[in-house]
């Protein structure tokens, strides 16, 4: 399970962003805006023509010693960032990518709310439960 | 011992190892030859060249004493992994061969005496490498240049003797003759030692081998890794990497079988270090990369538990840190050599990890060794030993070579520990912490890792403050707080403010500590309430030039001298005024600035309004306001200023007018009167400042520069645009923040002219014509207009041809010309009174046709009252209209011969017809007043042409036609081209007065063909016939030639016609003579008949025929039935 998840704008600064444990918040902020370096990259990697049938999944973006950050991007450059545990072996490629696929879904659900303003903070609480049910539960 | 760099990897592990080749009897001081052969060896090392290292040593040279070798390890029990000295004792110490040279040519004198001497000297290096396999070998330096092998027989036989004289096999003797060719021989030589070096590794190798079947797996352990690690070395030293990185991965996987405890941690994890080491190091140089990484991953997995004994837990960072470390320059040295990284693989991940567990082991070692001050350093020293260095790698000083599991001594023991956490307090953390932070920041610059980077930066920043160095860590936090604000991440924001915050204060920074101050506690901050609030009231603290409070996280001693810094600049005099520019940050006073109308006539005031807003906790009360124009006259204009009491500031209340309270909106409102010099000019907002504070206390300039707006302020209107919010309705007198937009400019423009101007005309203009505009201008203005001027013609800017071809006058009396211009400026008009009106006649003249822009700009002065002030407005008003210029009328010209026909060609002498057509495309009735006809000198008129059709009037679509008889005289040769005239017609519209000028329109008159020929003819012959009623018909022909010509004529019968006369005759005609000749038609039938036809043939020129003749003469003629009147005359002449 995830230990930060991020939601970024496309102009790059952050929509949402949750993470266990609380004290170390900062850190994961960090570790959530360096790792937009690697998708930049990605996204720019992939050729103009191709941005249409880019795949959405960025995949493992890097590794640090302590965890594995994951990149997703939509269609419209927003990103999602998932940031697990290093020693959490159990998640699979499959898995990281159901995960982004509900967050995309219940992302959609967000911004189709029509007293939503896009490009604002989400401050959704049925997008909080859908974060709070792929995250570590702090025991 | 304890050293900072007691976590370096030793030199003799990092180099590349080499075989170790000795060389004595060289003389390189004194002696030139020898130096030579010296400086051969070892300049100009380069890879193509045998990997050795040499080394001169002296004959008598002491090397390493050979222990005994153990014959059984039965009782033997291992004191550590690998002896210190052990590496460096065969890069360095024991060579792999010695190398004898000796001075001696075949053919000495004294041989005999110089090859014993050879021999004893052989015999002393034997001698001081007893024990060891080190291979001897000669060199004799000669001055002859041998002969080539078997050729010098004396050479073969002393070389033989020589050989058995040193006991040297034939192979380990050599000839260097110091010719010429030093660098090849020795090129030669050394490759020959680069083989005895690899077959003594070799036989090393073997020999360490033969060990491993006496050792047990019980009480051996330790030997396994030592000997795989020895084996491994050798492999290199003798250049078979790939066998060498065999046994080094052997060797690591040996010293993970080790059994592992408190007091032998240490020693594992600096040998599976230094193993490790070694095989990133040659996967690297095999170009295996990811073997290395692999490996390196591998290694931290499994070392990373190894923590040891938790009194000395910064030592495991220290050593992680440093195998981080090591790894990256190992991967940053492969770089260097070709290797190609990527984003997300390169050195900076190491370095940073290294920094990382470098941080770790700072905060460790704080914990750790956090001695009281009564503890002193233990005496004595535990940490030295007898030799001054350890015997094992990885061991520790007190119990060297010990290896059970507990420790021997348990005073000792924690002696030493003491010791070790004294010493690692005088570790300057920071500075290594630093240092591999750098190191990284400057790998992620190069792969494109910005963000990475600035996180580096900040954490520099950090340390630095840790450190105590705080200009160096403002520097640093400057520097990159930009990229996060432009991004927008507030949170990280935040945090590197509040550090620089309190680098700022402990510095006593008056001018940084108000900037981060204002924007922690704006809107971008993510702070809490009430630690904004704390900040708020330290800067208004500082804003009474009193000391602020300490930030919180500063410790005692810094906050005490902190706090006397700032004593210090409260009694400074002056530089307490500062001006801040906001623009670039998210302060805590936002500021729009807005004229109301993007442009302002002149005799309107200029509106502006400046909206403050303030996002701080508490109220804040400013004590001026002012904003800066692009024209600094109206910026006194612009001033909002209470001086105010410096108490105020803390009780301000919100009633006020310079007082912002939080979220909400002022408004401060500006009104002037534009200069009238600026009338045309844009007046721009170049600056708003707000100041703070007091003139007596210190006060401080917000500044924005142009309209207002800050770093984060157009994202945040961008957002409120697309916002659904902003279409909903907003309560009268409460202005929304986001609605309102930036204006920062506005332009004055002239007062509107309450003047009419009508044009009338007679579109369109006729080519050439004086074409005649109407101008009525009329005033409506309440007061006398002064100055009137009219400015009239060609609109400027359109297309330079134009220019050219269009003339304007006001004189309609006199044709123009080019000397008139197109465009005539400021007529004047003078003054006119309220509805007072004046008409101008402007004359036109088109040379060319075409569309035409006018302007017709007429501009005045006025004196008006604005806001109770006088002002003298210059109004303006601007007609513009197109006029198609078109040509009046089509003239046509045609040549006609006398009958009539179309001619393509005329005749010398032959009389003609010139016919013109003057077809009228003008819209309005054109009157011709004359036209005339100028020949060339080539055309005659038959007679004195008169115009025919003078003071003619066309309507349009009607056609004017005048015919002129004309000869052409002879020409030179028999046919030429030749131009006819010029056709003038003078004409002016109907419509105009009898003293307008007349236009004269002049159309040239085409060429044609003059042919002469050199028989006309022609007919003489009744108008018309009648049935049976006989007519006379004289033929004329002449003769245009000189000679005499011989014609021969003959009439052709018609059924029409009966005639009398010569039927066939031939007759001679004289030069210039003419012939006639008489026929009487009788015509038969009435209607058009065709005349008999006369055929004419010239005998001299046969190319005359007679069609050509026959043109000149009617081929018909109408004949009119027989009357009844003359029926009865005829009846009667019957």
């Amino acid at each position: 399970m995830a230990v930060c998840i991020a939601v970024i704008a496309k102009e790059n600064y952050p929509l949402y962003i949750r993470s266990v444990p609380i004290q170390n918040e900062l850190k994961f902020h960090y570790t959530v805006h360096t790792s937009l370096d690697v998708v930049e990259e990605k996204i720019s990697a992939v050729g103009k023509a191709m941005a249409d049938q880019r795949e959405l999944y960025l995949g493992l973006l890097y590794p640090t010693e302590d965890y594995k950050v994951y990149g997703y991007v939509t269609n419209s450059k927003v990103k999602f960032v998932i940031v697990v545990d290093s020693s959490n072996t159990s998640l699979r490629d499959n898995e990281i990518r159901s995960m982004f696929r509900k967050l995309h879904n219940s992302f959609t659900d967000v911004m189709c709310n029509p007293f939503y303003n896009p490009g604002d903070t989400i401050q959704s609480k049925a997008f909080d439960s859908m974060v709070t049910a792929m995250m570590v539960q702090a025991s | 011992m304890m050293s900072p760099t007691q976590w370096d990897l030793p030199p003799e592990l990092c180099c590349r190892p080499m075989a170790f080749v000795a060389l004595t009897g060289l003389d390189v001081t004194y002696n030139a030859i020898h130096r030579a052969i010296w400086d051969a060896f070892c300049a100009n090392r380069r890879a193509d060249r045998v990997p050795i290292s040499f080394k001169v040593l002296p004959g008598d040279h002491e090397y390493p004493k050979c222990r005994t070798k153990r014959t059984s390890y039965e009782w033997y029990i291992p004191k550590g992994i690998l002896k210190t000295g052990w590496m460096n004792k065969h890069l360095n110490l024991v060579p792999a061969l010695l190398v004898l040279f000796y001075e001696l040519d075949w053919d000495d004198a004294v041989w005999k005496e110089k090859q014993s001497e050879c021999a004893t000297k052989v015999e002393i290096v034997r001698t001081s490498l007893q024990g060891r396999n080190t291979k001897v070998a000669v060199v004799l330096i000669q001055k002859k240049t041998p002969l080539p092998p078997g050729e010098d027989l004396v050479a073969s036989e002393r070389a033989a003797s020589l050989c058995n004289a040193c006991d040297l096999s034939g192979k380990s003797l050599f000839v260097l003759p110091h010719t010429d060719h030093l660098v090849g021989y020795i090129i030669r030589l050394e490759n020959a030692f680069y083989e005895h070096a690899q077959t003594y590794y070799y036989t090393e190798i073997r020999r360490v081998k033969s060990h491993k079947e006496f050792l047990n797996k019980t009480t051996h352990q330790l030997l396994f890794v030592r000997h795989q690690f020895k084996i491994a070395f050798f492999s290199e030293l003798k250049q078979d990497t790939q066998n060498s990185l065999k046994y080094y991965r052997t060797a690591y996987s040996l010293v993970h079988e080790l059994r592992t405890h408190e007091t032998n941690m240490l020693e594992i994890k600096t040998m599976a270090g230094f193993i490790n080491y070694k095989i990133c190091r040659l996967c690297f140089q095999h170009n295996t990369p990811l073997d290395a990484i692999a490996q390196f991953r591998k290694h931290i997995d499994l070392c990373k538990k190894k923590i040891g004994s938790a009194e000395l837990a910064f030592e495991h960072t220290a050593w992680m840190s440093k195998q981080f470390q090591s790894f990256g320059d190992l991967f940053d040295e492969a770089i260097k050599l070709g290797l190609t990284a990527i984003q997300t693989q390169n050195p900076g991940f190491y370095y940073q990890q290294a920094a990382y567990y470098a941080q770790e082991r700072k905060q460790q070692a704080t914990h750790l060794c956090a001695h009281e001050a009564s503890v002193s350093y233990p005496t004595p020293d535990h940490l030295e030993t007898p030799s001054g260095a350890l015997d094992f790698y990885g061991q520790r000083a007190w119990r060297q070579g010990h290896q059970s599991i507990d420790p021997p001594h348990m005073e000792k023991e924690k002696g030493g520990i003491l010791a070790l956490q004294m010493k690692e307090k005088d570790v300057p953390h920071s500075e290594l912490i630093i240092a591999l932070l750098s190191n990284a920041v400057a790998q992620f610059k190069k792969y494109k890792c910005p963000r990475m980077k600035s996180h580096l930066m900040v954490q520099m920043g950090e340390e630095y403050n840790h450190a105590k160095d705080y200009t160096k860590a403002l520097k640093l936090l400057d520097y990159v707080m930009c990229d996060y604000r432009t991004e927008r991440w507030w949170s990280l924001l935040t945090s590197i403010l509040s550090t620089a915050l309190r680098c700022s204060y402990l510095m006593a920074h008056v001018k940084d500590y108000i900037t981060y101050s204002m924007e922690l506690v704006g809107r971008a901050s993510t702070l809490r309430e009430e630690q904004k609030s704390r900040i708020e009231k330290n800067l208004i603290k500082v804003l009474m030039n009193e000391v602020p409070e300490a930030e919180p996280d500063c410790d005692q001693a810094s906050a005490k001298a902190a706090q006397a810094l700032w004593s210090d600049r409260m009694s400074l005099a002056g530089s307490n005024e500062f001006t801040i520019e906001v623009q670039d940050y998210v302060p805590f006073v936002q500021c729009k600035a807005k004229f109301l109308s993007p442009s302002f006539h002149v005799d309107d005031p200029v509106q502006l309004h400046v909206y403050l807003r303030a996002d701080c906790p508490h109220p804040v009360r400013f004590s001026k306001l002012c904003v800066s124009l692009s024209n600094q006259e109206y910026n006194q204009l612009c001033v909002v200023e209470e001086p105010c009491k410096s108490q105020d500031i803390l009780e301000a209340s919100s009633q006020e007018n310079m007082c912002l309270v939080p979220g909400k909106t002022r408004i401060y409102s500006f009104k002037f009167v534009a200069k009238t010099e600026d009338v045309g000019k844009k007046i721009e907002i170049t600056a708003v400042d707000l100041m703070l504070g007091s003139d007596n206390g210190r006060c401080v300039f917000l500044n924005w520069r142009g309209g207002g707006g800050d770093a984060a302020s157009s994202h945040e209107a961008l957002l409120a645009a697309r916002s659904f919010k902003s279409r909903g309705r907003v309560p009268e007198q409460h202005v929304e923040w986001d609605t309102v937009s930036i204006q920062a400019s506005t332009m004055i423009i002239s007062r509107i002219p309450k003047i009419s101007v009508q044009l009338s005309h007679e579109p369109p203009a006729l080519n050439n014509e004086m074409y005649r505009i109407t101008v009525s201008i009329q005033s409506n203005e309440e007061t006398v207009t002064k100055d009137v001027k009219l400015t009239a013609g060609l609109k400027p800017g359109q297309d330079a041809n134009l220019t050219q071809s269009t003339h304007v006058t006001l004189n309609g009396l006199e044709m123009c010309d080019e000397s008139h211009p197109a465009l005539l400026p400021d007529i004047a008009i003078g003054d006119l009174q309220p509805g007072e009106k004046v008409e101008k006649y402007l004359y036109v003249r088109c040379v060319t046709t075409g569309a035409r822009i006018f302007l017709f700009h007429v501009a005045y002065a006025l004196s008006t009252k604005v806001e109770g002030k006088d002002i003298t407005c210059k109004c303006h008003k601007d007609e513009i209209v197109t006029i198609e210029t078109v040509v009046p009328f089509e003239v046509a010209v045609k040549f006609v011969s006398t009958k009539f026909e179309h001619l393509d060609r005329v005749y010398v002498d032959i009389p003609f017809l010139l016919m013109t057509d003057i077809l009228s495309a003008s819209p309005w009735p054109l009157r011709l007043v004359t036209s005339q006809l100028q020949l060339a000198p080539t055309m005659a008129a038959m007679d004195q042409p008169q115009s025919q059709v003078e003071q003619v009037v066309l309507q349009t679509g009607e056609c004017a036609s005048e015919c002129f008889s004309l000869q052409c005289p002879p020409v030179l040769n028999g046919m030429s081209s030749v131009a006819s005239g010029q056709y003038l017609i003078s004409w002016k519209r109907k419509s105009w007065s009898a003293d307008a000028p007349v236009v004269t329109t002049v159309a040239t008159l085409p060429h044609v063909m003059v042919e002469t020929i050199p028989l006309y003819v022609h007919a003489e012959l009744p108008s018309f016939g009648r049935v049976r009623e006989s007519m006379p018909v004289r033929y004329h022909i002449q003769n245009r030639t000189g000679l005499v010509q011989d014609v021969e004529m003959s009439v052709e019968p018609s059924d029409a016609f009966m005639f009398s006369g010569l039927k066939q005759v031939r007759l001679r005609i004289l030069p210039g003579a003419e012939q006639e000749m008489l026929y009487n038609f009788y015509p038969l039938m009435a209607g058009y008949q065709n005349l008999p036809q006369l055929n004419i043939g010239l005998l001299r020129f046969p190319a005359v025929s007679g069609q050509l003749l026959r043109r000149f003469l009617p081929s018909r003629i109408f004949v009119k039935p027989q009357g009844r009147q003359a029926d009865d005359a005829s009846i009667a002449a019957a």
